[in-house]
């Protein structure tokens, strides 16, 4: 395009591949690491990274390793489903009609700020402990933060596209999935992204239900015997598992919003 | 419609809208009657403000006049309606639509067999010269050829009645002249009405039959001056005698609403 810069000279920063600074940064991530678990007042929460890798070995003899991560999956995936399947009516019924925004939104703004942690005892009174009350509150988490991001949205559609739409002869049910709906696509993405990240971050919360298995759960308990090998590796893995979903919605997202205007940068 | 020589487009008659804000009441337009013959060219000028963009909504069928009417071939207006097509000035296009999908957007509405949306979606970008970008999304485009793609659009569903809401004022003044050429090529080429709204005289004197002069609070028509400038006109009309002597009328008219609209 016109705005290319000339091909002077490049800056070393250009120089090297983006593959290239990812190595770098990991390779950074590694020696901080290392120089925690050399370090008297970190050492016990940060053990060396052969001694986390080892902990792989280590948990699935002890069996649990692979149902951990199934199970937590299970709930996350359940969890997100539903709080989606509700999001998507309730913010397009709160960006149509006033009074619906006017009654709910509030709530889902004041239960939003609530941690999960806090409300999980109650979901525990009635649902009793198992995987049920793992995805209520995957579910609540999921669905504040969707249906705000989503209502946002559509309620910021050009109105001037609206009424392209009807000038072009366009009745009601025409502006709604004509218009409407892929002008919200953008924002869906955005909330199934959000979303994804906050069914990660309740995990703990969602598995300190009396859980049998799960990444959470087995955080909690191995925080009783002290093992902050596996509690680490643990760790690891939700981010690990938060970065694939993040790729993923993302590449669905250059399939279906290529069309979207960006800014450069 | 006898004793004319053609008929009557668009009737508006007696319209008054007010508009209800927080801070009491607007009056936006205020008894503005005026009459668009068949194929006529109407220009639109005046300071913001006086209300143009509300008028040319309420002849889209997009707003409600608070009383009064407007008719369009002797119906009387109650909401938008192919016949009536809108280039607004933001360009306006469905960008997750390519440019063949937006020209195509309302004929499909209409129900349009696929093979022959396609035709005349081929047909009108051919004539606005983008028979090349058919396929690009409205992000790849620039500024003049979005709006060639939305005139395009428009065209496609065959009004005939053509409101333009300062279609041009967003681009380069280059750019504008070119689609200013193209606009009367076209009116030529498939005669339509046109009510076009600008806040460049040149530009209302270059494309319009008649220029209708507003002035704001409350919006209302000042005075509608005729143009007797014979067509084809292009860039050297703008140099003629005849164009000097209407602009110098219409700006001194014009500047004195800006004036107002200051103090």
């Amino acid at each position: 395009m016109a705005n290319e810069t000339n091909h002077t000279e490049k800056s070393w920063i250009e120089k090297v591949p983006n593959k290239g600074w990812l190595a770098i940064s990991i390779i950074a991530a590694l020696i901080f690491w290392t120089i925690l678990s050399y370090i008297p007042a970190t050492a016990r929460s940060f053990p060396n990274v052969f001694l986390v890798v080892e902990s792989i070995q280590i948990m699935i003899e002890r069996g649990v390793f692979f149902k951990d991560i199934q199970s937590s999956l299970i709930s996350v995936t359940a969890g997100f489903g539903l709080g989606f399947t509700f999001a998507l009516p309730v913010a397009i019924l709160m960006a149509w009609y006033r009074p619906v925004q006017y009654i709910i939104e509030p709530w889902i703004q004041f239960v939003r700020n609530i941690p999960p942690l806090a409300y999980v005892p109650l979901v525990v009174i009635s649902a009793g402990v198992g995987r049920t009350p793992q995805i209520i509150v995957i579910t609540i988490a999921t669905f504040l933060i969707m249906s705000i991001t989503i209502y946002q949205g559509v309620k910021n559609i050009d109105p001037t596209l609206v009424k392209a739409a009807r000038v072009l002869g366009a009745g009601d049910k025409d502006i709604f999935l004509r218009v409407i709906a892929p002008a919200s696509l953008p924002f869906i993405i955005t909330a199934v992204r959000l979303g994804t990240a906050v069914a990660l971050t309740s995990l703990i919360a969602a598995e300190s239900t009396g859980a049998s298995a799960g990444l959470g759960m087995r955080i909690r308990a191995l925080n009783n015997t002290f093992e902050s090998s596996p509690m680490l590796l643990y760790i690891i893995i939700i981010g690990i598992i938060g970065l694939i979903l993040d790729k993923l919605v993302r590449m669905l997202e250059g399939k279906l919003t290529g069309w979207q205007e960006k800014n450069e940068g | 419609m006898a004793g004319k020589e053609r008929g009557i487009k668009v009737k508006i008659d007696k319209v008054k809208k007010v508009f209800e804000s927080r801070s009491g009441q607007v009056v936006a337009l205020n008894g503005v009657d005026l009459e668009i013959k068949e194929n006529e060219f109407v220009t639109v000028v005046g300071p913001s403000g006086c209300g143009k963009s509300t008028l040319l909504n309420i002849i889209a069928g997009l707003t409600k006049p608070t009383s009064g009417q407007v008719l369009c071939d002797g119906q009387i207006i109650k909401g938008t309606g192919t016949e009536r097509g809108v280039v607004f000035q933001q360009y306006a296009l469905f960008p997750w639509l390519t440019v063949k999908g937006n020209v195509e957007f309302g004929l499909k509405i209409k129900g349009v067999e696929a093979k022959k949306c396609k035709e005349i979606a081929l047909k009108y970008l051919k004539m606005v010269e983008l028979e090349n970008f058919v396929d690009h999304y409205p992000k790849e485009l620039s500024g003049g050829m979005k709006q060639r793609v939305a005139i395009a659009r428009a065209y496609a569903v065959n009004p005939s009645v053509l409101l333009m809401d300062e279609p041009f004022g967003a681009l380069d003044a280059q750019t504008r002249t070119q689609l200013q050429e193209e606009l009367l090529q076209t009116w030529a080429e498939e005669q339509k009405t046109c009510f076009f709204i600008t806040h460049d005289v040149d530009e209302a004197i270059i494309l319009g039959q008649r220029v209708v002069i507003m002035s704001a609070r409350p919006g209302r028509i000042s005075e509608i001056v005729d143009v007797n400038i014979p067509y084809p006109r292009n860039q050297e009309t703008k140099m003629t005698k005849e164009f000097l002597e209407v602009k110098n009328y219409i700006w001194s008219k014009v500047y004195k609403e800006y004036l107002e609209v200051r103090k």
